[in-house]
């Protein structure tokens, strides 16, 4: 079977900004701590954000990194401190593992495997809660997973636009 | 010989190493969390750096909830101003022989040369957000320690108890709604003076370890019953919604809808604990081992 990787082929990128990379995490954060507990199945915008870097920046944002953002979840929600902690280091070492995988990908594939890691990271968490004499919160609580699956194609286009080159500076420039 | 990469390629300890170093240090935390309580100072460090974006995340809300209340109509200000009208001559009825009582009130408690009820004091609080977890039910206060706030005091709204006190930081403190699975509220039952324990089951009150003859009813109304001295008697907590008795069973199962808008209002009272009340008679005293083997020994040694 062929495949056509010309359609694929990717424009190279720019380095990537640390600063812009910790105020997008920031801001998600921020998302994450507004009040949103009357409803049900709202995505974990920072596990996708943080998914994001570690899948497209594996050696600027790892382990270390979730792991701290989640200690500050942790104590931003009242929960069980360390519980974001570990499902966000989990994460990540996940997300870094896997980036040369998902990155070959399209765009949609590459989604359903964030829908998987992400999923994983909530299952962990569910595990952690029942283990330590919560009740189940209920099948909506992974509804959240799937937003954010969705979201996939939007994020990858916000967090990668600064990265991007205009299409035709010079006529000469090979890629 | 040793061969040792170049500085260049090196990424300091293996991914792996890493990921298990960070996992079990948030396994410890957890255990320390859950078992021992030990972090609360940690917590209350983070706390401090997570507030200012708290405060951030809530400014758009605010502002939203601020031009909102700017843009609200007359009719609607005309309609709220009406019915608050009514409803002040409801209670002013009410207001008047409340008068009375109390001054009757008064007047037996001398009679009877019983503590006077000290009234607490009580500190306004509006709520800075509710706790994402889904797991439990929390809210966070705009009060902490600054307002003399301590755990374990009761907070209200202006319909009845909606949770306590649990964590205090500097500049917020974490409240356990009543719903809350870990929460237990101790409550009487207002048609018989019945008492009992209501626990949270989520959005609504579990009364557990109740006989299955016990004398409760829907749509009886349960209130704090004051013993502990956390609440002030006689708050409105739940209404009976759902009894179950069974037979096979030796308790009944009876569930209630708490009273207070547990997830509505923002704005809530903080009431300090009643600071008159005797602690709890202390264990039984030892008894006076070491001077009975002296004696004995004493005896042993005349013998």
């Amino acid at each position: 079977m062929s495949y056509n990787f010309e359609a694929r082929a990717q424009r190279i990128l720019l380095p990537v900004n640390p600063l812009f990379v910790i105020t997008t995490m920031m801001t998600a954060l921020v998302f994450n701590l507004l009040p949103w507990r009357d409803i049900a199945g709202i995505p974990d915008i920072l596990a996708l954000v943080l998914g994001f870097w570690c899948i497209n920046q594996p050696r600027k944002i790892g382990v270390g990194t979730a792991w701290l953002f989640g200690l500050i979840m942790d104590t931003g929600n009242g929960a069980l401190l360390g519980q974001h902690a570990f499902a966000y280091a989990v994460l990540a070492f996940a997300a870094n593992t896997l980036s040369r995988r998902i990155l070959w990908f399209p765009i949609w594939p590459q989604a359903l495997h964030v829908f998987l890691l992400l999923l994983g990271c909530q299952g962990l968490m569910l595990i952690i809660r029942l283990a330590a004499g919560s009740p189940f919160p209920g099948v909506l609580y992974f509804s959240g997973s799937i937003i954010s699956a969705v979201m996939w194609p939007l994020v990858n286009f916000v967090l990668l636009s600064p990265q991007r080159r205009p299409e035709s500076v010079d006529e000469n420039r090979p890629i | 010989m040793e061969f040792q990469p170049p500085p260049f390629f090196n990424r300091g300890p293996a991914p792996l190493v890493r990921l298990m170093f960070f996992i079990s240090l948030a396994m410890l935390l957890m255990v320390l969390d859950v078992r021992f309580h030990y972090l609360e100072a940690l917590r209350t460090g983070l706390a401090i750096v997570v507030y200012p974006l708290q405060r951030a995340a809530m400014a758009p809300v605010d502002a939203f909830s601020g031009i909102a209340g700017y843009f609200s109509s007359q009719s609607s200000l005309q309609r709220e101003n009406d019915a608050l009208r009514a409803k002040v001559l409801q209670s002013s009825k009410d207001v008047l022989t409340l008068d009375t009582l109390a001054a009757e009130n008064a007047q037996l408690r001398k009679l009877l040369e019983a503590r006077e009820h000290a009234p607490r004091k009580a500190t306004f609080a509006e709520i800075l957000y509710a706790g994402r977890d889904p797991f439990s039910r929390k809210i966070v206060i705009d009060k902490g320690t600054g307002a003399d706030i301590k755990a374990g005091e009761a907070v209200m709204d202006d319909t009845g108890v909606i949770g306590q006190v649990t964590r205090v930081f500097p500049m917020m403190a974490e409240v356990t709604l009543i719903s809350d699975k870990e929460q237990a509220t101790p409550v009487q039952v207002v048609r018989n003076g019945l008492r009992a324990i209501a626990y949270g089951d989520g959005a609504t009150l579990d009364l557990r370890f109740m006989a299955a003859n016990a004398d409760i009813q829907n749509g009886d109304t349960l209130v704090t019953s004051g013993i502990d001295g956390t609440y002030p008697a006689g708050l409105p907590v739940a209404r009976v919604a759902r009894v179950e008795r069974d037979a096979a069973y030796a308790f009944a199962k009876i569930q209630c809808v708490p009273i207070a808008g547990t997830e509505k209002h923002r704005q809530v009272l903080v009431l300090a604990q009643d600071t008159n009340l005797q602690p709890p008679p202390a264990a039984e005293a030892q008894p006076p081992t070491r001077t009975a083997k002296g004696s004995r020994r004493g005896s042993r040694v005349r013998n």
